[in-house]
């Protein structure tokens, strides 16, 4: 019980993983994290990018998420994971497309619109690579 | 025997109806049970968030965030209608709609203005009629809505709050009884009620003893702000799963009464056409008979 605590890892849309854990390493808005047993209660954004959790067996499992809350609580970790990509220049995006479909003006989409959406799948992408390249590294070693 | 053909022929054409709407019953209870399930998947994620909000909003009884005031005086109210995109469904929008109005028009004696968000298809069908102030839409969610469709509009009437605009959010949807009820619910999103935090006490007393106050990153006030948005975006998201299981529900139903339906007229329209044969073979005999004893 004292070198391992329950990780959940939820996003609106699904259950994404839940179970007893050892460590979990996030990255959070100011740079990446390591959770051990016995963290301090914490609250931070999350980056878009990979999670890691550790098993008390050694094994690891990935996960990514784009952007999110972690919760650390003395034996509880609990992800809240956006199933959603936001930039909020993209949510305004959408917002805006909303507000256009109530107007039923169902004009061309600006060219704006499109450039955010781009720049935020850009961002996504990287972040996976990321994820992807931290598995890669991981697979070089063992 | 003309008579009878237009019958036979009509018979006929009921029952390819009724091989239609048996086979949209079939298809709308596997399609009810893949919504159920996600519904059943979004809960853990409302529940998690639920109580970080309530811890969070507990151990900064300072900070005040603007989504849990009451406003004095209200002077707007927005609704966001949870509709479906498609028709056939028996009463389901039809209900909906009137709980809509029934509120809404109490708070208009109230003197207060309205605002619609319409989420599906059928609901801004109904604002066009209707005449509301509709501010935003979005239709064509789907049987899997996705979070990321529904930011738009949440973003719109978040906005009308924050600015003023709006003093009260309602959600509006049918919520999932059972297969063969559904109701529609009139849910008050903003300002939170003020149970939310005792919901989650309840639930994890045991687990949690005592509260304390967490690290945090960037900030307290940074961090309740997207989360509480994130928040009134799971409880939209939620209200929209349901309404997809109760569409679904609703759609069941209705094509398995049509489908009942159909079959009682084929038997009431065959009862007909074997009397209009049997009336054209008696006919038929008892000419023949008066034929013979005229010879």
């Amino acid at each position: 019980m004292a070198n391992s605590f329950t990780c959940n890892i939820v996003s609106a849309e699904a259950s994404i993983f839940s179970g007893t854990v050892e460590q979990v390493i996030a990255s959070g808005m100011m740079g990446d994290l390591g959770i051990l047993p016995g963290h301090a209660p914490l609250l931070t954004e999350l980056q878009p990018g990979p999670v890691r959790v550790i098993f008390d067996d050694g094994k690891e499992e990935n996960f990514f998420v784009s952007g999110g809350f972690m919760e650390v609580q003395p034996d509880v970790v609990t992800i809240l994971a956006d199933a959603a990509s936001r930039a909020s220049d993209l949510n305004e995006a959408a917002a805006e497309e909303a507000r256009q479909q109530a107007l039923k003006a169902f004009n061309e989409k600006s060219s704006e619109l499109d450039y955010t959406r781009a720049a935020a799948e850009l961002a996504e992408a990287v972040a996976q690579l990321r994820t992807i390249q931290q598995l890669r590294k991981k697979a070089g070693k063992g | 025997m003309a008579a009878a053909k237009e019958i036979r022929t009509q018979i006929g054409s009921i029952k390819n109806t009724q091989k239609i709407t048996s086979a949209m019953e079939m298809v709308a209870a596997s399609k009810m049970r893949k919504a159920q399930e996600r519904m059943k998947a979004s809960q853990p994620y409302a529940k998690q968030i639920r109580n970080v909000v309530s811890h969070l909003a507990d151990a900064n009884p300072e900070y005040k965030h603007d989504y849990m005031v009451e406003r004095n005086e209200v002077k707007r109210v927005g609704y966001i209608v949870v509709s479906t995109d498609r028709g056939l469904c028996g009463g389901l929008n039809h209900n909906l709609f009137k709980a809509v109005v029934k509120d809404a028009k109490a708070w208009h004696q109230e003197g207060a203005g309205l605002d619609f968000c319409a989420l599906g298809a059928k609901a801004s069908g109904f604002f066009r009629n209707y005449g509301g102030n509709l501010v935003a839409a979005k239709s064509g969610l789907g049987e899997a809505p996705s979070v990321e469709g529904l930011i738009g509009s949440i973003k719109v009437m978040l906005e009308a709050y924050d600015e003023g605009n709006i003093d009260r959010l309602y959600v509006v949807h049918n919520e999932f009884i059972n297969t063969m009820t559904q109701k529609p619910v009139v849910r008050q999103l903003l300002p939170l009620s003020t149970d939310i935090g005792e919901d989650a006490e309840q639930d994890d007393e045991n687990a949690r003893p005592g509260s304390w106050d967490y690290l945090y990153e960037p900030d307290a006030k940074a961090l309740l702000d997207s989360l509480m948005i994130r928040f009134i975006e799971s409880q939209v998201y939620q209200a929209v799963v349901e309404n997809v299981a109760c569409e679904q529900a609703a759609r069941m139903i209705a094509m398995k009464s049509a489908t009942d339906n159909a079959g009682n007229l084929i038997d009431d329209l065959e009862m007909v056409y074997n009397k209009a044969r049997q009336a054209a073979i008696t006919q038929e005999i008892s000419e023949i008979v008066g034929g013979a004893a005229a010879v």
